[in-house]
């Protein structure tokens, strides 16, 4: 946060886009857990994964807009430079070999440089730790239901959430959150009952499609206590962008608390079987 | 490159049998009027596709349901924008319209290999366009009308998702426009392989030629997988199959794996044609031949070959497994290498010219920019990592729009103020294919530009309504729209005032940098040309 209003101080003193950008107060800054106006960078991440493609992802930015901008320095000195009034005569020139090498060599070595810290992302982001909560998502046309296993993390029940049009952010809202404690290894898996859906959190960085048939499992560790909203992300009929995920992220006794609650407030499941073994 | 030895000499349509106007327009063999049809049709479907993104636009501009009663009826929007703009508007445009105009006149040849396939082509594509229409009017999902279902119809959204006879009739659509580019794309291969003019070897064809061998190529073998696995879809539909469909032990990531396979051939399909375009414009207006030009059709080939075994990086949320996450991030960033060969030898053609700045010039030199940003956007989502936070979000609207709006349909503007003396013999002012690349370049960039913003702040793609947050960007996205659509306005104000000017095109009204065959010809050209084949000779000093 701290840079990014850096930027936005220092962005001040550009050209007539720069003032447009900045003119709303907030136009760098990124939401915790939601998208803030003008946003334009990521949402903060809260868990480490989402951390570091984060970072990787801005320095792949800095490489898009480097070569962005190089070629329309390219573009823009041909112009001017060989218009057909500053040269009048044109060259022959159809071959160098030297820089047609180059061309093909240096993408190749920027490809390397990307791949490597991204083949790394790639492989913690699908490792699979030992999960201390697990939890099953099942989206179904058009609203998500959790199921808390009585075995793997001592909850034995399940619940709807669907839209809740009274809560803000408007369209961000459930009636019943998704709850997890902070620090630990959650591991979601997660399924459909109808069509296809996507369980997506900005916030931690990642989306999981929910596939009728097929069980999914993604993992987050979210480090910091608070409200987090997504939304589905496949096209699922007519009521897609009504269906929001959100997640409370509490404290341990906190989360304690609400499963103790959760048994008597949401309807049992009993039956272990029906869940996958998590290891 | 090479000149033409042997001048074709003047023909006059009188000097051949013209055929009554039903019989020219509607039962075709002429390679330059099935061409034309081909222009106009998919000019009025552009114009169809053109006005379901303003409804996209117009509901997008603020948060809430404001044109829309019904969520799923902005799904119908999307998906017919989606089918329209692929399948009938940039492919006729591009493949059947240039391709049918210029590949025969580029290689010396009188017609194509099968004139009359070649009316059967288009009169398919017709035809399944009109299946499309009927689509949006039947019902869909239950007491909807149309297909929501995107343009990749996936299941079981596409079946159990959407009973009525919409998607049937969707399917039906593409079964039929994709025969007609089956046929297409025979018909381009035998005449590329088969009637190039005497001297004209393929290391001798004009790249617009090469392109469309390449893309012939694409279209060939990667439609039949599309008409497979849509077929298997509508025997899932109606016939009780169960191929996608987990209650009978089927998949549905089986049909995205189906689909992706055509699918990621068809995005180089919609722009390699343009690739060929562009590097003739560079290096007419230029005065230059084209720098590399080897170089620039085999990188056309990797393309084409590479973009066979990419395709799951459509698919890095669907849970596939590390390692072939892994393997399709490494395939899908090696096709950014001849894709650089080519950007960069576009620049290198200009590097040392004597560029004039034409209307089509502008429209060229804007598309290396803009596809540029969205190929280095393409490398971005490349990455699986980041592509779990990326894919279905607006930041994907914006790149392939960057590719395709910003790539192809520019590309398609530029043809046409290219070769548009040439195919009518009438001019378009210079002014309006200037002041119309002017709004369509600020226009789209204000339109699809802060689309990455929306992605990023986490935006997903394909919703009627939104969290406030994101309604700034949408509303600066739709101005850009509107600035577009002047742009076009522009456009047709040009062609307009081309029919009604007395101005007549010379035979080569670009000079000498415009060196293929047809500017050797008549303009418009004859009904009938290369009766006497041209006979192409090397020139010294050249390879």
């Amino acid at each position: 946060m701290r840079t990014t209003q850096a930027q936005h101080r220092s962005s001040w003193g550009l050209a007539a886009l720069g003032a447009f950008l900045v003119s709303s107060s907030s136009a760098l800054a990124a939401g915790i857990g939601q998208p803030v106006p003008w946003q334009m960078d990521r949402q903060v991440a809260v868990t480490e994964n989402a951390r570091d493609i984060h970072s990787f992802e801005h320095g792949m930015h800095w490489l898009s807009f480097g070569i962005s901008l190089f070629v329309l320095g390219l573009i823009l000195y041909c112009v001017f430079r060989f218009s057909e009034k500053a040269n009048p005569t044109p060259s022959k020139t159809t071959h160098n070999t030297m820089i047609e090498v180059a061309w093909t060599i240096v993408p190749v070595l920027i490809l390397v440089a990307v791949a490597i810290p991204s083949f790394r992302l790639l492989r913690t982001q699908l490792s699979d730790p030992k999960a201390d909560v697990l939890v099953k998502v099942i989206g179904h046309a058009w609203y998500w239901s959790y199921e808390y296993p009585a075995v793997e993390n001592g909850g034995g029940f399940a619940f709807d959430a669907n839209l809740d049009e009274d809560k803000q952010p408007k369209l961000l809202g459930t009636d019943n959150d998704m709850v997890v404690p902070v620090n630990k290894i959650v591991k979601i898996q997660v399924t459909a009952a109808d069509v296809m859906h996507s369980w997506a959190m900005p916030s931690f960085g990642f989306k999981i499609d929910a596939v009728p048939g097929r069980l999914n499992q993604f993992w987050f560790k979210a480090e910091r206590e608070g409200t987090y909203h997504g939304q589905c992300s496949e096209l699922c009929g007519a009521r897609h962008a009504y269906m929001p995920i959100t997640v409370q992220v509490v404290s341990e006794e906190a989360y304690a608390k609400w499963l103790a609650e959760g048994k008597t407030k949401f309807a049992r499941i009993d039956d272990p079987a029906k869940f996958a073994d998590a290891r | 490159m090479a000149n033409a030895a042997a001048h074709t000499g003047h023909h006059d349509a009188h000097d051949h049998h013209m055929p009554s106007f039903f019989s020219r327009w509607f039962l075709s063999t002429n390679h330059k009027d099935i061409g034309t049809l081909y222009l106009l049709f998919a000019f009025c479907a552009g114009i169809m596709g053109a006005f379901l993104s303003f409804g996209i636009r117009m509901e997008m501009e603020e948060p809430g349901l404001q044109y829309f009663a019904n969520p799923g009826t902005y799904n119908v929007f999307v998906t017919g924008h989606g089918l329209i703009m692929v399948f009938f508007m940039v492919m006729p445009a591009l493949i059947g319209g240039f391709g049918n105009w210029f590949v025969p006149l580029m290689i010396g040849a009188p017609d194509m290999a099968f004139p009359r396939m070649n009316n059967v082509s288009f009169w398919l594509t017709v035809a399944g366009f009109f299946s499309l229409v009927c689509s949006l009017f039947v019902e869909g999902a239950p007491g909807a009308s149309g297909a929501g279902t995107g343009w990749t119809v996936y299941p079981p959204l596409s079946s159990s998702g959407h009973p009525g006879p919409a998607v049937d009739f969707a399917i039906f659509a593409l079964h039929l426009s994709g025969a007609g580019s089956i046929l297409g794309a025979i018909n381009f291969i035998t005449t590329i392989l088969n009637m190039r003019a005497p001297g004209m070897t393929l290391h001798k064809m004009p790249l617009f030629a090469w392109s469309m061998l390449v893309t012939a190529f694409l279209l060939l073998l990667s439609l039949p997988v599309l008409a497979g696995a849509i077929t298997m879809l509508l025997t899932d539909r109606n016939f009780g199959t169960t191929f996608f469909d987990p209650a009978g032990g089927g998949d549905p990531v089986l049909y995205q794996h189906l689909f992706w396979f055509f699918g990621h051939p068809e995005v180089y399909i919609m722009i390699l044609p343009a690739f060929g375009i562009v590097s003739h414009i560079i290096s007419t207006f230029s005065r230059k031949p084209v720098f590399g030009y080897l170089a620039m059709a085999y990188a056309m080939v990797a393309i084409g070959v590479v973009g066979f075994v990419v395709w799951a990086h459509h698919m890095y949320t669907v849970g596939l497994s590390l390692q072939t996450q892994s393997y399709f991030v490494f395939a899908t960033m090696v096709i950014a290498v001849p894709t650089g060969v080519k950007i960069f030898s576009w620049i290198a053609t200009m590097w040392g010219g004597s560029i004039r700045f034409t209307a089509a010039m502008h429209w060229a030199v804007g598309f290396i920019f803009l596809f540029t940003v969205g190929g280095v956007t393409g490398v971005v989502l490349a990455n699986s990592a980041v592509d779990k936070y990326l894919h279905d979000t607006y930041y994907v609207v914006a790149h392939f729009h960057y590719v395709l709006s910003l790539g192809a349909v520019f590309i398609i503007f530029a043809g046409v103020y290219y070769w548009f003396p040439k195919m009518t013999g009438h001019i378009i002012p210079e002014w309006a294919g200037k002041l119309h690349f002017w709004l369509a370049f600020i226009g789209a960039n204000v339109l699809f530009f802060p689309m990455h913003f929306l992605g990023l702040a986490g935006m997903p793609r394909r919703y009627a309504d939104y969290p406030e947050a994101f309604a700034g960007w949408h509303k600066v996205s739709t101005w850009g729209g509107h600035i577009f659509a002047l742009g076009m306005v522009v456009f047709f104000i040009g062609v307009v005032l081309a029919f009604r000017s007395s101005r007549r095109a010379a035979d080569n009204p670009w000079g000498e940098g415009a060196t293929t065959l047809e500017w050797t010809l008549s303009s418009p050209p004859p009904f009938h040309q290369f009766e006497t084949l041209p006979r192409i000779v090397d020139e010294p000093g050249h390879h």
